[in-house]
């Protein structure tokens, strides 16, 4: 008897919780970056286990396009502290408001 | 009975690293934690028989994303460090709320299904054919844009992170109230003993670090 499908959705659930509080309560950009990619890996284990649970293989697909849309991100996103710590010198979420209206 | 343990060890293993991910507070610590939660999760895609999606994982995850955190990190030095600022309490009782409400949602959710038993899958399943079969095929329009949003995000990148700052108007004030600058130990120096320690100086100080 192997551990059913439900405890692994319970453990991705946990995940993007975490991943949540990060985004929620961190300062430092490259922490909030490191928060949402907990939870797009929360989101690939579930896609992943109702793949294995249906035993249809899109989920695996789906999962293979959501890394990339990762990977992306954190080349757009670690560019985008580069170029903001340059100009501004220091990095807080809290202080960067120069596009507020 | 292997099966379980190997789950209960990954369970710990990627909670942990998450829960230090988020409140380690250091950009370099968060990073190593984020390695061990995504092996962890690898773990977890092999015992779901995803084979390759664990080998992607490893290499494409833990292996290159993971390393461009680190070079940012290492270059950032310590204006990546999380600021040691006091927030309200309620922001973070606010978080936990928030973040406990929709992991509980998705608890009850799956709690109020009856999982019997997963399908029955052949030995082929979640091999790099059966993938490549799926992505050629059905999901080529998928796997083409993938392909143009990579090549978008690397120009993007590369355009973001060479180009020089604007030049800053005399009269425009700074936007940051000017600290005084203070020297800042950093993990790197410290852990390794290195002989010649980088003077890092936060706030204030910023603009003049980068021109060489």
């Amino acid at each position: 008897m192997h551990v059913g499908i439900e405890w692994f959705i319970l453990v991705s659930a946990i995940l993007f919780g975490i991943g949540l509080f990060g985004v929620f309560t961190r300062r430092s950009p490259l922490i909030l970056l490191l928060s949402v990619e907990i939870m797009l890996n929360a989101c690939n284990l579930a896609l992943i286990s109702f793949s294995r649970y249906l035993g249809q293989q899109s989920g695996q697909v789906f999962a293979l396009v959501v890394m990339a849309v990762a990977a992306s991100e954190v080349v757009v996103g670690l560019g985008l502290i580069v170029a903001v710590a340059r100009r501004k010198g220091d990095l807080d979420v809290d202080r960067l408001t120069g596009l507020r209206g | 009975m292997t099966y379980d343990i190997v789950f209960v060890v990954a369970s710990v293993v990627a909670i942990l690293a998450a829960l230090m991910v988020v409140l380690s507070g250091n950009p370099f610590i968060s990073s190593l934690a984020l390695i061990g939660n995504l092996i962890a999760l690898a773990t977890f895609y092999i015992l779901l028989q995803s084979d390759f999606l664990a080998a992607a994982q490893v290499i494409v995850y833990a292996g290159a994303v993971m390393i461009m955190f680190l070079f940012v990190t290492a270059y950032l030095g310590g204006r990546a460090d999380e600021p040691t600022r006091q927030r309200p309490w309620w922001q973070t009782l606010a978080a936990l709320v928030a973040a406990a409400g929709i992991a509980a949602e998705i608890v009850f959710g799956v709690a109020r299904e009856s999982f019997l038993h997963g399908a029955v899958v052949s030995e082929a399943f979640g091999s790099p054919q059966a993938i490549a079969g799926r992505f050629l095929g059905r999901y080529l329009l998928a796997f083409e844009g993938t392909s143009v949003l990579l090549l978008i995000a690397a120009v993007g990148g590369v355009v973001l992170a060479t180009r020089r700052p604007a030049p800053r108007g005399a009269d425009e004030p700074d936007p940051f109230e000017v600290e005084p600058p203070r020297r800042v130990q950093t993990l790197q120096s410290s852990v390794m003993q290195a002989e010649t320690e980088f003077e890092i100086v936060r706030a204030g100080g910023g603009d003049g670090q980068d021109k060489a």
